[in-house]
């Protein structure tokens, strides 16, 4: 099948509004005869899913915690981007499109770029009505941060909360419209399979993960708002129960899956502790608004600190090596994820690693606590204090900005990072790759639109920071909830869904199935046990740093890996009632194929761009190597029967209004 | 270290429960509380036993899903910690542990140590939100400015995750520590203005249907928030809920 965008023709800044105005509309009345079925009730899910309702559709939303405001999107912290210009430092939607551009390295779509640095302005204003308490100065009005990659102030936040104040507005609007009958929630359920009728999406099989049981779900069309598919790495900063399944079923019914091996490598984190961890956690990129990050200049000290007789406190001025700061003296600790992750990573191979596993770098607030003490000295009109003094309110002024993220670090690590400086580690946090979405946000599946860190779409081969938040409800808020129009306007006539064809059928008795062998099998090792070496695999493989020879390594364990799963995972208790090991099991099966296929993509694509460093190629400085004349496309797999066979179908790329450079943070 | 473990098992909302004894040793200092029961479970499907099931997912104190009776505090000991964020430094090799679930007539159990708190998503739909809907029409958000100092407690208030920990130290089962939380969000915003009588009347009627019981200001729900929701939200609440019901048509 030929991939076409649906990207409208005509100039860049009037693409959008040209296309909703041309999108067919569904009467109130019609409306009322179609449903929606949303899966996910994330930033996406829950803003796309009370929209539609508002405008008069029949919605269906799921989840599989025990509330849609529990989804993984109320973990962010940082902020969210949005073109307001508010600071007047020279911000516009042409400048966040640029950038978030340049930041994915050239590897995303203009047009849904273009459309997201629009919308990203009424994103604000609408939370702002919903009541989300976002950070204020002093005049009351709304205050903003900075963000890696970027050298303006565009990012808007909750203290270290902006995930969970912007989820709670999304879930307020969300019960409004369950409270009023027009949404239907349906939480601890799990979307299992998709239903294809006739080529188009009607519907899923979702479980009910309290009762066991299997239910039938029909809807004229179905959103997956599922979020990403990082804890294929085991370890990331996702949470828990983040999974690929309801994208991988979808991609296992004919949606391509784009650009899988795009990962996001998270500079700020806290390091790996021991054997037993199972999470990792996200210090807010935040927090290179005002930390500087630094390893020992000198390779001995580097030691002395991890055999434990040096304090970093006690290293001179002159032998810290600000690394970041020294190679990129433009952006400075700024500079997008990718770099400052590999950057951190090539220290600590070369033997500059500071905590015991010699895998962290500090990242040092004593600069900015003075900083701050000094300037509430000058409006407080203090006179002579002293240096305790003087940090004592620069510490105050640090607790006000990041508070809750010290406290999360303190209690996690035991160390106060008002008093010495942290320590972090790249770790997997966000992927870029997802379903392939044309401009309307459908999959290759007619009726199947996916939303958030779900989809592909906007961030290329790199996120930058603050624009996840702002993705999830640009779609859900603002894009989806027309074009689905496009789609759903030719079927006004097609009456309620029914699940008693041969479909649905089907698609039931293959979720028993595979439920009724997983129970059965009588393995010896526990879900965990595989999930741990698949993450181990991936990590080591399909990490910060690819190599040919690594990948096809990874594809090799990867597959014995899945064989060994299915002979020998154990899976005890039954299928009715609650079983997390059994929905365990189930979603590290389709991460385990999700990773062939990742590797497999990583293998093709021969240069080095965004999260993707491909070991061979680099400059001598190890600066990435991109290579536009092959490789500016987006990769959209399909599935054929297993991953080692999906089948590459490429979606060319063309730059029109930026023009292709070589990334320079320098 | 080695512990012991006492841990509440049911099999399903309509069976007895009863606490069961486990030993086990190898548990380490930086593990966090869900990790050494990850590291039991682990240790349960090994030897042919069902693990335990629990509620969790964020395992950073934000998603508010992880809940937990330790040793008959909710969340354990420590201030301002969800279960998730409590490290096994806290305990000493030989201690025993008791590990039960949120208790609370409203918080039936599901199984083992998961209890249902849909009762709290009820109590938002019958008022936590503010009626605008979806436009891309709204006023520029910066045309109302809000005095930081409201807006910083009003943001205080909406950092409540949901966990239930309020309830179930309450010895009365009251949800009002949760409740005062989003009513005083929105009381401490103009947004939050013209719906807001009916909002606080709407929310506590609900908090009654489902069951939780009055408040008698003993203050331990705001020992043990995990987000330091504070008293004074219910004080607020309670001056909101007078005013409504005072000069109420209703
Ligand atoms: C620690 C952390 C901090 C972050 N900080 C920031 C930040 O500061 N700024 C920023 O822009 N981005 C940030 N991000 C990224 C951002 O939070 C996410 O990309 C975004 O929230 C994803 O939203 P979503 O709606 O797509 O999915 P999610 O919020 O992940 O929601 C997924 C939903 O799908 C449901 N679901 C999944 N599978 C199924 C299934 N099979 N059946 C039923 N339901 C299912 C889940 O229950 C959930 O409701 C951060 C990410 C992390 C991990
Ligand atoms: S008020 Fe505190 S204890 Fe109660 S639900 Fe909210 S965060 Fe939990
Ligand atoms: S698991 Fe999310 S708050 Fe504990």
């Amino acid at each position: 099948m030929a991939l076409d965008s649906k990207v409208p023709a005509g100039a860049i800044a009037d693409k959008w509004t040209k296309h909703k105005g041309e999108i067919p509309l569904v009467s109130p009345a019609n409306k009322r005869l179609l449903d929606i079925i949303v899966v996910g009730t994330g930033l996406a899910g829950s803003s796309a899913a009370a929209s539609l309702a508002e405008m008069g559709y029949n919605v269906k939303a799921f989840c599989f915690q025990d509330s849609p405001r529990r989804a993984h999107s109320i973990a962010a912290q940082g902020g969210i981007n949005a073109a307001k210009n508010y600071q007047n430092d020279g911000d516009s939607v042409y400048r966040l499109f640029y950038d978030t551009i340049k930041g994915g390295d050239y590897r995303s779509r203009e047009g849904n770029v273009h459309r997201l640095a629009e919308v990203s302005r009424n994103i604000i204003d609408q939370c702002v009505a919903q009541g989300v308490p976002f950070a204020r100065d002093y005049g009351g009005l709304l205050d903003n941060r900075s963000f890696g990659g970027v050298q303006v102030s565009r990012t808007f936040y909750a203290k270290g909360q902006t995930g969970q104040q912007l989820l709670l507005g999304a879930y307020s609007a969300l019960n409004r419209q369950i409270a009023k009958g027009r949404v239907k929630m349906y939480a601890r359920h799990e979307m299992q399979e998709l239903v294809v009728v006739d080529g188009k999406a009607r519907g899923i099989i979702a479980k009910n993960l309290v009762t066991g049981e299997f239910e039938r779900h029909s809807a004229h069309a179905v959103l997956l708002c599922t979020g990403g598919y990082g804890n294929v790495f085991f370890l990331s900063t996702n949470a828990m129960g983040s999974n690929v399944t309801a994208a991988w079923k979808a991609h296992r019914k004919g949606a391509y899956m784009a650009n899988p091996c795009f990962t996001q490598i998270h500079p700020t984190c806290i390091p790996v502790s021991g054997e037993n961890q199972s999470k990792l956690t996200l210090m807010s990129e935040s927090l290179r608004n005002d930390g500087r990050i630094w390893v020992p200049a000198k390779k001995e000290d580097a030691e002395a600190i991890r055999a434990g007789k040096l304090h970093p406190n006690d290293i001179a001025e002159a032998d810290r090596d600000y690394y970041l700061e020294r190679r990129y003296p433009a952006f400075g600790n700024l500079v997008p994820r990718d770099v400052a992750s590999r950057a951190a990573k090539e220290r600590c191979d070369a033997g500059y690693g500071v905590n015991k596993t010699g895998e962290a770098v500090y990242l040092d607030f004593a600069a900015a606590i003075m900083r701050f003490g000094e300037e509430e000295v000058h409006v407080k009109g203090l006179k002579n204090p002293s240096t305790a003094e003087i940090k004592a309110l620069g510490e105050k002024v640090v607790e006000s900005k990041y508070g809750n993220l010290f406290q999360m670090y303190e209690k996690i690590t035991a160390s106060n990072p008002y008093k010495e400086p942290m320590m972090i580690y790249p770790a997997v946090h966000y992927t870029m790759g997802g379903l392939w979405v044309d401009y309307n946000l459908m999959t290759t599946i007619p009726g199947c639109f996916a939303l958030g860190e779900a989809n592909f779409s906007d961030h290329g081969a790199n996120r930058l920071g603050a624009s996840a938040l702002m993705q999830g409800l640009a779609d859900g808020y603002f894009v989806a909830p027309y074009t689905v129009g496009e789609f759903l306007s030719t079927d006004i006539r097609s009456g309620k869904i029914p699940t008693d064809s041969p479909e649905f059928e089907a698609a039931e008795q293959a979720v028993r199935e595979r439920t009724e062998k997983f129970i059965n099998n009588n393995g010896t090792k526990s879900v965990d046990f595989f999930h741990k070496r698949l993450g181990k695999i991936m990590w080591n493989e399909v990490g910060m740093a690819r190599s040919e020879k690594g990948l096809k390594q990874a594809i090799a364990d990867i597959q014995a890996l899945r064989e060994e799963f299915y002979a020998d995972v154990r899976v005890l208790g039954s299928a009715n009632g609650m079983n997390p090991e059994l929905d365990k099991a189930g979603r590290v099966a389709d991460l385990i194929e999700l990773g062939e296929l990742m590797a497999k993509d990583a293998l093709e694509r021969n240069e080095s761009c965004g999260g993707h460093f491909r070991e061979e190629y680099q400059s001598p400085e190890g600066e990435a190597l991109r290579d536009d004349e092959n490789f500016a496309f987006v990769s959209a797999w399909e599935f054929t029967g297993v991953p080692a066979e999906a089948q590459l179908h490429k979606e060319e790329l063309t730059f029109e209004n930026v023009e292709l450079k070589t990334r320079s943070y320098k | 270290m080695d512990l012991t473990l006492k841990i509440w098992r049911q099999n399903g909302p309509q069976e007895k429960g009863e606490m069961k004894t486990y030993p086990i040793s190898g548990v380490e200092e930086d593990m966090s509380f869900l990790e050494m029961l990850d590291f039991l479970n682990d240790k349960l499907i090994n030897e042919g036993i069902e693990p335990v099931v629990f509620d969790h997912d964020c395992r950073e104190g934000i998603c508010g899903m992880c809940s937990l009776f330790i040793n008959g505090e909710a969340h354990g000991p420590g201030r301002k910690v969800t279960t998730c964020q409590l490290h096994m430094r806290e305990f000493k090799s030989g201690d025993t542990i008791y590990i039960e679930p949120f208790r609370a007539k409203a918080f039936p159990i599901i199984k083992d140590l998961m209890v249902d708190r849909s009762a709290f998503d009820r109590i938002q739909r019958a008022g936590g939100y503010i009626s605008v809907n979806t436009s891309g029409n709204t006023i520029d958000a910066n045309a109302i400015p809000v005095p930081k100092e409201n807006a910083d407690k009003a943001f205080d208030a909406a950092t409540c995750i949901g966990c239930g920990a309020c309830v179930a130290t309450c010895k009365n089962s009251s949800a009002m520590l949760f409740a005062s939380a989003k009513i005083s969000q929105f009381s401490l915003l103009p947004q939050g203005q013209p719906e807001a009588k009916e909002r606080v009347l709407n929310m506590v009627h609900q908090m009654d249907l489902e069951g939780f019981g009055n408040c008698t200001n003993t203050g331990a729900c705001e020992v043990e928030c995990p987000k330091g929701i504070s008293l004074e939200n219910i004080a607020r609440m309670n001056r909101d809920y007078l005013f409504a019901s005072l000069s109420s048509n209703k």
